[in-house]
């Protein structure tokens, strides 16, 4: 996001109880420069607001979103032939201001396809291609239209996430053969590597083509674990829906639980109470240090420092381990579950819970400072996998990676939300976008996270940590978005005139910062590439999906 | 330098902790089958026992499993001094554990891992979604469960399993 505009920094959700759903929809004075269309506001933590545009909107919104310094965070189409006879794709931005959710509606004589958004975010390409492959709704224009989650394993004109497939067929998977862009020249080779790797890793495939050791260009192909999650959604109660929201991507359970309960809660006109709101914060900045001290480890593994690995590791260990006695899960699975939060925590556990802080912070700083001296460390990770800020922005690159390249956007700091107002969140950046500048970001944010817990477990406000949820019994929609440790993760949710999930849509940080990846590694050696991967460590299944 | 990577080495001591005791049979009743059977575990173990050579697969898992697994290789459960090793091909290994649903897409690349294993081998089911498809179930993009594809030996339950579970 750019700094020439004003952050929000009103609180977005009402404290005066549950509303009736029409008051929570009721038309805003939002507005985007030079868009004549009507917002609403979708209540939740965190600002959003959601029009209704036409096609010239729609792109017209696109070039206002970047003139403002705004980065598109997903497409996602919508098959509403049911209730309003025709499909619709939407598109979600992030301003200063806010999140943004457009909704173009494909009801003239172009009923399957929407204008291109590529040439404006080429984060798009992607998104839009997946779009082409679960919804069957084209981004006119598109210069790549190969498709992107749909490989062999389903027919070219089968769409999953159309009303008419129930999602229950079964197709035999047939070869297949991708058009991997090609490199030639004097002496250029290709490597292909997976889609099963050489490790404990999820599946995807890299074809790298290189010269000798140095990589010119590489290609990605993901898609491999694409296993239907938002086709299973449709038509589940917003209770069922909790446990499949919660296994987008594991290692970010806890932000997926906590974006989906928002929207949830929305739309039941509730929300949770001030401490399971509290606790939740608790939990996600668990995760967020679980997860780097993980990839720390990882990272001084892959630049042969063993030490690192098992060191960083047995943190990480320990602090899955005290997850697990606190929630009863030592990934916190399911701990966040709409309304509130599973259990409460009683005085011992809070205390436990903030004197770990303390000993775990001691244990970190002194292992930074064995990394930092390290010269054979250091000069794997300096200057190696650079993304510059330049680059960072036009890939909107986003979260811990972007904060790295010196584009620094944090949902808990640029956002006045519960609890995270209270706690006046440091953001943790870097400016040289490299491995180096990757884990000093990480080394700042367990810090950071630890002083949070803290806070959190000091200051815990008292009161139930669940709210009653009403069920819903008609239509809505409703969105939650959370800074998960890798990025911002965004949930959106429509329901039916049942109050079942008609349309889900699970946005992963990784789709932006995949294609980064690409970058990074162009004009590094082929052994620096898994150095390379650790230090952004992106999910395959929060994107394949 | 040293010193100060000493001082958690030291510090920090032996953390690893004993492994799970191996399962007492299952036989109903006692007799030839047992002594069979026992016979049977006996020189697997002295087979393999010291020395099991583990290929994973992720064929559709969340990644939780995948987090689990790597656990398994920390200074607590130490699964390599247990002479279990992961190792980074087939056709090397005595054992494959597959973790998670295997997603459509996975579907030729898990089989073509299985056959490029040499015989005798093992097929380990990991997780909920390994062992009967969990949340994620069958669809157009989901086969479910690993024993529909290839002849599983041992399923290990849990979201994910802990590691340690067995």
């Amino acid at each position: 996001m750019a700094n020439d505009e004003p952050a929000n920094h009103g609180s977005a959700r009402s404290r005066d109880g549950p509303l009736a759903v029409q008051s929570r929809l009721a038309p805003t004075e939002f507005r985007l420069p030079g868009l004549d269309c009507a917002f609403t506001r979708l209540l939740g933590p965190l600002p959003m607001h959601r029009a209704q545009v036409t096609r010239a909107q729609w792109r017209a919104a696109c070039s206002v979103v970047r003139s403002l310094g705004g980065r598109l965070v997903t497409i996602w189409g919508i098959d509403r032939r049911t209730s309003a006879g025709h499909f619709a794709v939407a598109v979600a931005y992030a301003l200063n201001s806010g999140l943004v959710w457009l909704d173009l509606p494909l009801t003239d004589d172009d009923p399957t396809s929407y204008p291109d958004l590529t040439a404006t975010f080429a984060c798009a390409g992607r998104l839009q291609r997946a779009v082409a492959d679960l919804s069957g709704l084209n981004a006119s224009g598109a210069a790549d239209a190969r498709p992107w989650l749909r490989h062999a394993a389903w027919p070219e004109d089968y769409f999953p996430l159309r009303r008419e497939p129930s999602g229950r067929e079964r197709f035999e998977a047939l070869d297949e053969s991708y058009p991997f862009v090609t490199v030639t020249g004097d002496g250029v080779h290709e490597i292909a590597v997976g889609p099963v790797h050489a490790g404990i890793i999820e599946p995807g495939h890299f074809r790298f083509s290189v010269v000798g050791e140095r990589v010119l260009r590489l290609e990605q192909r993901l898609g491999y674990t694409h296993k239907g999650i938002e086709k299973r959604l449709e038509g589940m109660s917003l209770a069922q829906g909790a446990r499949l929201a919660a296994r987008v991507s594991g290692d970010s359970t806890v932000a997926y639980s906590w974006a989906y309960c928002c929207a949830t809660e929305t739309l039941c006109a509730t929300e949770a109470p001030l401490r399971a709101q509290w606790l939740r914060a608790m939990a996600l900045e668990r995760e967020r240090i679980a997860n780097h001290l993980g990839d720390l480890g990882a990272l001084g593994n892959d630049a042969a420092f063993a030490f690192g690995l098992a060191q960083f590791w047995r943190l990480r260990e320990a602090w899955q381990r005290r997850s697990a006695e606190l929630v009863g899960h030592r990934l916190m699975m399911d701990w966040i579950v709409p309304g509130g939060v599973a259990s409460d925590l009683a005085p011992q556990a809070l205390h436990i819970a903030s004197e770990d802080c303390q000993a775990l912070e001691a244990q970190v700083r002194l292992l930074e400072s064995i990394y930092d001296a390290h010269a054979g460390v250091q000069d794997r990770f300096v200057g190696t996998g650079r993304v510059d800020a330049q680059l960072a922005r036009q890939l909107n690159l986003t979260g811990m990676a972007a904060r790295a390249s010196g584009v620094g956007t944090d949902l808990r700091a640029d956002f006045a939300s519960i609890p995270y107002e209270a706690l006046q969140v440091r953001k943790v950046q870097a400016n040289e976008g490299d491995v180096a500048a990757r884990v000093a970001v990480r080394f700042g944010e367990i810090y950071e996270s630890l002083r949070l817990i803290r806070k959190l477990a000091q200051e815990l406000p008292a009161g139930p940590t669940m709210a009653d949820l009403p069920v819903p019994q008609s239509r809505g929609c409703a969105a939650g978005w959370v800074e998960a440790w890798r990025g911002e993760v965004l949930v959106t949710i429509e329901l039916d005139e049942r109050g079942l999930i008609a349309r889900a849509h699970c946005h992963d940080p990784s789709w932006q910062n995949w294609p980064a990846l690409e970058h990074a590694v162009i004009d590094n050696i082929v052994p620096d590439f898994p150095l390379i991967n650790k230090s952004f460590n992106l999910s395959y299944s929060g994107q394949d999906l | 330098m040293p010193w100060r990577m000493l001082r958690p080495i030291v510090r920090v001591g032996i953390l690893t902790e004993p492994p799970p005791q191996p399962l007492a049979p299952q036989s109903p009743a006692g007799g030839k089958d047992e002594a069979e059977q026992r016979a049977i575990r006996e020189e697997f173990m002295s087979i393999f026992g010291p020395a099991l050579a583990i290929r994973q697969v992720d064929p559709g898992t969340c990644n939780g499993c995948g987090l689990e697994m790597h656990a398994l290789n920390n200074l607590y459960y130490n699964i390599e001094g247990l002479g279990i090793k992961f190792v980074v091909g087939p056709r090397h290994a005595d054992l494959l554990l597959v973790t998670g649903p295997v997603s459509a897409h996975m579907d030729t690349a898990l089989r073509r891992t299985y056959e490029a294993m040499p015989a005798p081998k093992l097929v380990v089911a990991v997780g909920e979604c390994g062992c009967n498809g969990g949340v994620f179930g069958e669809s157009y993009a989901s086969r479910g469960r690993v024993a529909d594809l290839l002849p599983v030996d041992v399923e290990v339950r849990g979201c994910p399993p802990a590691p340690g579970t067995g």
